[in-house]
């Protein structure tokens, strides 16, 4: 239930913000803040992605497997890799870590 | 009106390239605990990826339904800014406004604006194109990634706990092409760990939009 919502709320609101775009007098939104801002929500949001998915359990900061698929997904990074070789690169390290420290 | 043979190939690319994205979404909507038709249904109602991967985020590190909702909807107010621009390009009303605005992301403005020396009538192929073939890719990707996800089990036993915040963290850092943004990555980062243990699952995502908000109200030095 509580999955649909999400579902249902987020597609909702997103197809609104897109539609909302289409009506709107483009003067409207062209305030300088309002577009630096904007520019930088995505960066802060999948920053803050990062830490809740990878680095934190609940309400914990915790260091575990995770850490280690993270870690090699930056080397992928820093050489360029390719998207899908950064995420492989780093679930293939992770469940290396899983299998040898937890058995 | 014939199709303009480059800009379909760069429609086509991009097209293609997002299906890489699309396996990763329906994998980690499936890690999260969505069921395969809520991660397809998700990618066919909402269809703006970022937002979409932040909501099945919050959700996978047990966040509420509306701090999910929250999340996603913040992100997809980039949305709103690239309807703005594309309304007096397609000039269109009706139920093909209702699809124009649904096709509007990322990509299709992306393509469109890119298609700027090549005139007008390739900017609003590049949009329709692009849009199109980003929406057939992204959501067959959708599918067969949370079908592969359920047909392996548990998530960390494959890595794909680690997969999701990797994909995040890719996400990101082809964005960060300045000091300034990755000063701005840096905070967010820092100001996330440091609310987590302070602030229900979930928010504290929401909350380090005050990073962007701090960062972007200031004219840039």
């Amino acid at each position: 239930m509580a999955n649909w919502i999400v579902v249902l709320g987020t597609g909702l609101l997103a197809f609104a913000l897109k539609y909302l775009g289409h009506l709107v007098p483009e003067r409207w939104l062209t305030s300088a803040r309002l577009q630096r801002v904007n520019a930088l929500v995505p960066i802060a949001l999948l920053s803050a992605l990062v830490v809740a998915e990878g680095l934190v359990v609940k309400t914990h900061v915790v260091i575990d497997h995770r850490v280690a698929g993270l870690a090699a997904a930056l080397v992928a990074l820093i050489l360029r890799a390719p998207f899908p070789v950064v995420v492989i690169a780093a679930a293939l390290t992770s469940a290396l870590v899983v299998h040898f420290a937890y058995g | 009106m014939s199709i303009d043979r480059p800009t379909a190939r760069v429609a086509a690319s991009v097209a293609v390239t997002v299906g890489a994205y699309g396996v990763a979404f329906g994998a980690a909507g499936v890690a999260a605990g969505f069921t395969v038709l809520e991660t397809c249904l998700f990618s066919l109602v909402a269809f703006t990826g970022a937002s979409q991967f932040a909501a099945v985020g919050v959700v996978g590190a047990g966040g509420s339904p509306a701090s999910a909702i929250a999340a996603a909807t913040l992100l997809g107010v980039r949305n709103t800014l690239y309807g703005v621009q594309m309304a007096p390009l397609l000039r269109v009303t009706g139920w093909r406004r209702v699809v124009a605005a649904q096709l509007t992301i990322d990509e299709s403005t992306g393509v469109a604006l890119g298609q700027a020396p090549d005139g007008t009538t390739a900017m609003r192929q590049g949009f329709w194109l692009t849009g199109a073939g980003v929406y057939v890719f992204w959501n067959l990707a959708t599918l067969a990634g949370a079908l592969g996800a359920r047909a392996l089990g548990d998530p960390s036993h494959w890595g794909l706990d680690a997969a999701v915040p990797a994909a995040f963290l890719a996400l990101v850092w082809r964005r960060l092409e300045t000091n300034f943004l990755r000063g701005v990555a840096a905070s967010s980062v820092a100001f996330c760990l440091v609310v987590t243990p302070w602030l229900p699952v979930g928010l504290p995502i929401v909350a380090t939009t005050l990073v962007a908000v701090v960062a972007g109200w200031r004219e840039r030095g």
